[in-house]
């Protein structure tokens, strides 16, 4: 009698907990189909605008090598590929590392931009500029270095028997300051030409990519975005807290650093392609947790508004503006106010957090 | 018992501590007041200064018209951006939300671009006005956007509403720039941060505000450890959270504005000291604050001098000299400190 009593308000709840749960994934397969087909429009949308306009149609035949006509083949493969593959790449690793660095750290302003790495790439490539006269390939591969030796050197410096994240924010506060203070010192002491190229790198602009790097990043999007995933269960015991999480038997020193290379790496070749794009890393997981309502935290979602975001960005910098100007000048203007938008409703419903 | 014995040590010791900071803020003013590219004579400046009247000569008006009105904006605009830092913290509970994310700099920014481009008009004592309405424009958007929703301003919309303004505004700003050579020359310099040339009229012009702001400031501290509690606490301890929250927004505005106004964008004293303050008192803002309103103008004055000393005659930015050698010191008490969390 007590027995079933008991059992029958459990049953229920139980009921409810799957129900919510089904209703949470079917969200989260709707948000990210969307998404996936957003992305998938703009990136032949970018191809078939400009001075010499394509067909839908005609751009897919390219791409895909399933029709030859040598005019479109060079306009798209030649032209317009690279830079839509870099726009897309470059978003889908700033929004996946972001979100990382922000659920990891667990401060929504905690993204690659404010903790050091972009600064760390600058840096490098900066003095490349302006001491080496470096340019092209050598000052990719200079950021590169710049973002990974920032990285490693935070980790190191927050060390202290395992790395709080508390103490990693404001260590990358420092380390961020620090490098900034000596570009500016780079600035101010380089020749007008040499700055004024330097300043242009630091905006960042899909449209620089080099044909190496964006293949190396394409190959690590392929290989560490399923692993970030993986890493998924990991992270979401790393939010209810540090000992909670061990408590739970994550090994969290080892999820931690693992998921953090993750996005180091992303954010590193990401930069090395395209130059430190501001905002995309800091907006994508806000602006898709906001999407997903209570299934927040997805890896891909928050990867796939970046590149719809950089895709936007773009498409307005080059074609809607009298003057075309890199990448970087429009991301935040393209980004913002859908998030404050996003802000401003879901908090109307209440939902919002 | 223990707990007021641990009170009563820390009132014991922290006290005193705050006399030898203004000993020590008084020696770098005194610093920063003789010690400049021009070497004037220490019985020369002791002199002008006891007179405080221009006798003719250049070393008198160089030590009463430039050294003098650079210290007092230096030690005014360093404590309203330390004392801002630490409220805006406070407020939204992070430690990464200073002026210069939470839109006040890309604001004051987008109005002196404005001013540049639109209008026509010139020079710093102009743009002060322009910055200052900017400033306090951003950041009651901030609020107004972040207070929306029936939980009101909670710290993380605060923190993704201010990241939000501030990542469109600079997007128009170098959008702007980026196409009007002329408004890049202008905003380039104004952009740097320095106290270098600005100077007595400026400094009448903001100090009514930072004073102000300043006194008001100090009557936060119990509030905001309130806040640091959670809103339910706070709330449960009587505390009207929405209205601590405006009222403390609305002085941030005037500090960081007028600051931001007179002197540019300068990161670190902001971001910084008030983590400094923090690992000094522990978590309680009524020590927090008056450490951060003395460490701020102590830091900035001490990379002034620096900057002023080691580059003579040139000068080197405020802004650098905090970047290469201030960050390094505070990654190291970080480091090896104890921290409290926001």
């Amino acid at each position: 009698m007590a027995a079933t009593a008991s059992t029958a308000p459990q049953a229920a709840t139980a009921g409810a907990f799957r129900t919510t749960r089904r209703r949470r994934a079917a969200r989260l397969l709707a948000v990210t189909c969307s998404l996936a087909v957003a992305v998938s429009a703009l990136f032949v949308l970018t191809m078939m605008v400009g001075s010499f306009q394509l067909s839908a149609e005609e751009v897919i035949a390219s791409v895909l090598y399933l029709r030859d006509d040598p005019s479109v083949d060079f306009v798209v493969r030649g032209l317009r590929l690279p830079t839509a593959a870099s726009a897309l790449a470059v978003g889908l690793a700033l929004g996946a590392a972001g979100t990382i660095f922000q659920q990891l750290l667990r401060n929504p302003l905690a993204s690659p931009d404010f903790v050091g790495i972009n600064t760390g790439a600058g840096l490098a490539a900066v003095t490349g500029i302006v001491l080496l006269q470096a340019g092209g390939l050598a000052v990719s591969a200079l950021a590169l270095g710049g973002a990974v030796v920032a990285a490693l050197l935070m980790y190191v410096l927050a060390w202290r028997d395992g790395v709080a994240g508390y103490r990693f924010i404001l260590i990358g506060i420092g380390v961020a300051l620090f490098f900034d203070g000596l570009i500016g010192y780079m600035l101010t002491k380089a020749q007008l030409s040499d700055a004024r190229q330097a300043m242009h790198w630091l905006t960042g602009s899909v449209g620089q990519a080099e044909a190496g790097e964006l293949r190396l990043l394409l190959g690590a999007l392929i290989l560490l975005l399923p692993t970030a995933v993986l890493l998924q269960r990991q992270l979401r015991a790393l939010e209810l807290g540090d000992d909670t999480a061990r408590a739970l038997g994550t090994r969290t020193e080892l999820s931690r650093g693992g998921l953090l290379a993750t996005a180091v790496v992303l954010t590193a070749l990401a930069v090395a392609v395209a130059g430190p794009i501001i905002f995309v890393a800091l907006i994508a997981g806000p602006i898709a947790n906001r999407l997903l309502g209570p299934a927040t935290g997805g890896i891909i979602p928050a990867a796939l508004v970046g590149a719809t975001l950089l895709l936007t960005a773009d498409l307005v910098a080059v074609h809607l503006l009298p003057t075309p100007l890199p990448t970087g000048v429009v991301t935040g203007a393209v980004g913002a106010p859908y998030l404050l938008w996003l802000l401003a409703t879901t908090n109307r419903q209440g939902a919002g957090g | 018992m223990s707990n007021s014995t641990h009170v009563a040590r820390r009132v014991s010791v922290l006290g005193p501590g705050l006399a030898v900071l203004c000993v020590l803020l008084a020696l770098i003013a005194f610093l920063s007041v003789t010690l400049g590219s021009r070497s004037i004579g220490l019985p020369e400046v002791l002199r002008a200064l006891g007179s405080m009247d221009t006798d003719g000569s250049i070393n008198s008006t160089v030590t009463l018209e430039l050294r003098v009105p650079r210290t007092l904006l230096g030690i005014l605009v360093g404590a309203a951006l330390g004392v801002a830092g630490a409220i805006l913290q406070g407020v939204t509970r992070n430690p990464l939300a200073d002026a210069g994310i939470m839109g006040i700099n890309s604001g004051a920014a987008v109005f002196v671009v404005f001013a540049i481009t639109v209008l026509g008009v010139r020079g710093a004592a102009v743009y002060v006005w322009f910055a200052f309405a900017g400033a306090i424009a951003a950041l009651v958007l901030v609020y107004a956007i972040a207070s929306l929703g029936r939980e009101g301003a909670t710290p993380i919309k605060l923190a993704l509403a201010g990241a939000a303004v501030t990542a469109g505004l600079v997007s128009v700003t170098t959008g702007i720039v980026m196409t009007n050579v002329d408004a890049l020359n202008e905003l380039r310099f104004w952009q740097v941060g320095s106290l270098a040339g600005r100077y007595a009229p400026i400094l009448t012009g903001v100090a009514p505000f930072l004073i102000l702001g300043l006194i008001a400031s100090l009557g936060f501290g119990r509030a905001l450890n309130g806040l640091a509690l959670g809103e339910d606490v706070a709330r449960g301890l009587g505390q009207q959270v929405t209205r601590t929250r405006a009222a403390a927004f609305a002085v941030v505005a005037v500090l960081a504005g007028a600051a931001t106004a007179a002197c540019g964008p300068i990161v670190f004293v902001g971001l910084v000291v008030p983590h400094l303050a923090r690992i000094i008192c522990g978590p309680d803002y009524r020590w927090i604050l008056p450490y951060s309103m003395l460490l701020a103008p102590i830091v900035l004055l001490l990379a002034d001098v620096l900057g002023r000393v080691v580059a003579a005659p040139d000068e080197l930015q405020v802004g650098v000299v905090l970047g290469v050698l201030g960050a390094p010191a505070f990654v190291g008490i970080v480091r090896y400190g104890r921290l409290s969390e926001v």
